[in-house]
């Protein structure tokens, strides 16, 4: 009995240094970032890697996602005799909620484990060492760089998921079931509100992509420098990354749209 | 006292009293060496006795629950992060892995601290990277990405990469370890020729008694946290510590025993769990 009491105690103290940790990191990167700024071919670099390598999968979910949309919508609205509607169905799901949360459900897992895996095995091969004796700060030069660029893709690729999604609905609602093409478009400008819609979904995106960012390079630069250590590391990336994103978007959801 | 010593020697580093221990895991306890400027410095002792970690407390990477590190007047654990990184730029530390980056050429890993570090011009930097590797041997190798060098290749390239910034000191971590005859004497050459060419201070830790001996000006020996013999390598060899004559001759049995502390051997067998 005592010896569960201890097991609990233990794994709450772990998690509260693992958080006390992860703020001093978040703390450490954030302040390199004026340096980092003023060397923009570091970041450019990273934007290719976690960002333009993420384009194809979330062009092509986009799409499905965006074609089972307007099917399933499609469905239900001509129940109701509102097919017509389907523009605006399709596009307020996108962008108020699934464009953010599928985006960055998929970038932990395309662009976040690759981040954790990348910094564990540099640190498991010593390089971050190699760069604190040779006085480079392996956070400014390794770590910053690539937050800036999880920061900047996030936003972007959430906003291209949900363009793609609207195409995706179009081709299945006015190309196969034979919603007016007028419809879909004028329905959708007239009823998706810029505040309240779209830039409430660019919001989220940027907060997922904060914490899906900071989570990875956390991630690999606290893990245990082995092979199994960053096979951990990178699965907690994946684990943690997708429960925080959806338990944050409940929250933001709750204060953006609900009465709450 | 240790003042003369340290005017009359031109101490580089010093280190005094130092302990540091990992969970309970007593490391060093109060251990004291100095390292003499210009010279070749040897730590030696078997494995798992901490040398590496006492090459992490002089860089600074590992904190000493007691005790002090100086280099160059300076005491390591008292700088801020700036004065810190300051000193390292000064220091090279070689690791047992070469911890050459990856994703770059030999040349970038060699061009990596001039850029990080000086404001040079690209025909600068490519003069400068062509020298140093040109010091160890591997001009030709400059395309090469590290996963292509063999183990003493990489360490030659980390080798380069460390007197990039012509630094005071390089501490090298096992540099003979795991290396095939010729590697090694190639690596035993040029630590000494580029002490003495450029006028560094090194410091080696190792376990290899017959390399090490023939390139140290002087040798300390640890074992279990302390500092057990210390001297020129001929001193060593005629020492009358037993133990000092066991790890220089590598005896299978003697003050370290053959065997880990365990209980009686008979009880042991017949003992059901």
């Amino acid at each position: 009995m005592v010896e569960k009491v201890q097991q609990l105690g233990q794994f709450t103290l772990e998690i509260f240094e693992k958080l006390g940790r992860s703020t001093f990191f978040l703390w450490h990167t954030l302040t390199g970032m004026m340096e980092v700024l003023a060397r923009p071919r570091l970041i450019i670099a990273q934007l290719h890697s976690v960002g333009v390598r993420t384009v194809l999968i979330i062009i092509v979910s986009g799409l499905f996602i965006g074609m089972v949309l307007g099917l399933q919508g499609y469905t239900t609205l001509s129940d109701f005799g509102a097919e017509q509607s389907l523009g605006v169905m399709v596009a307020a799901s996108l962008v108020r909620e699934l464009g953010p949360v599928v985006t960055g459900l998929l970038f932990a897992g395309r662009a976040g484990s690759a981040l954790t895996a990348e910094i564990g095995l540099m640190k498991a091969t010593e390089q971050l060492s190699g760069m604190e004796m040779m006085a480079v700060d392996p956070v400014r030069r390794i770590i910053t760089p690539r937050f800036l660029a999880g920061f900047i893709s996030m936003p972007l690729l959430a906003a291209l998921f949900s363009m793609v999604g609207v195409l995706g609905g179009h081709l299945v609602g006015v190309g196969l079931l034979g919603v007016d093409d007028g419809a879909y478009w004028s329905q959708m400008q007239a009823k998706i509100d810029f505040n309240e819609d779209i830039l409430n979904g660019i919001i989220k995106s940027v907060v997922f992509g904060f914490i899906a960012t900071w989570i990875a390079l956390f991630e690999g630069y606290d893990a245990i420098p082995t092979s199994e250590g960053v096979s951990r590391a990178t699965t907690n990336t994946v684990v943690i990354s997708s429960l925080a994103i959806l338990g944050v978007d409940f929250i933001l959801t709750a204060l953006m749209f609900g009465d709450i | 006292m240790t003042e003369a010593v340290a005017n009359s020697k031109d101490v580089l580093v010093s280190v005094s009293d130092l302990s540091f221990s990992r969970g309970s895991k007593m490391i060093f306890d109060g251990i004291s060496m100095e390292i003499e400027r210009g010279k070749v410095t040897a730590i030696m002792g078997p494995s798992g006795t901490g040398k590496t970690t006492l090459l992490k407390l002089i860089g600074g990477q590992l904190y000493p629950q007691k005790g002090i590190v100086t280099i160059d007047g300076q005491v390591v654990h008292q700088l801020n992060h700036k004065g810190l990184y300051k000193l390292r730029k000064r220091l090279g530390l070689l690791f047992q892995s070469g911890a050459l980056l990856t994703d770059m050429t030999v040349f970038e890993n060699v061009a990596f601290p001039l850029r990080e570090h000086t404001e040079l011009s690209e025909s600068m930097i490519r003069s400068l990277v062509l020298m140093k590797l040109q010091a160890v041997g591997l001009r030709g190798a400059r395309d090469l990405m590290p996963n292509e060098l063999s183990g003493g290749m990489a360490r030659r390239v980390a080798l380069a990469r460390a007197i990039a910034l012509d630094p005071m000191m390089i501490m090298y971590d096992e540099p003979f370890t795991g290396q095939d005859p010729i590697s090694m004497g190639v690596l035993v050459q040029l630590i000494r020729l580029l002490n003495d060419a450029l006028g560094l201070t090194s410091i080696i830790v190792s376990h290899d008694v017959q390399e090490t001996c023939a390139i140290a000006d002087y040798i300390y020996l640890v074992s279990g946290g302390k500092v057990v013999g210390r001297g020129t390598p001929d001193e060593l060899r005629h020492s009358d510590s037993e133990w000092v004559q066991q790890f220089m001759n590598g005896f299978a049995d003697g003050p370290v025993p053959f065997h880990y502390s365990a209980r009686d051997y008979a009880d042991d067998l017949v003992a059901t769990e």
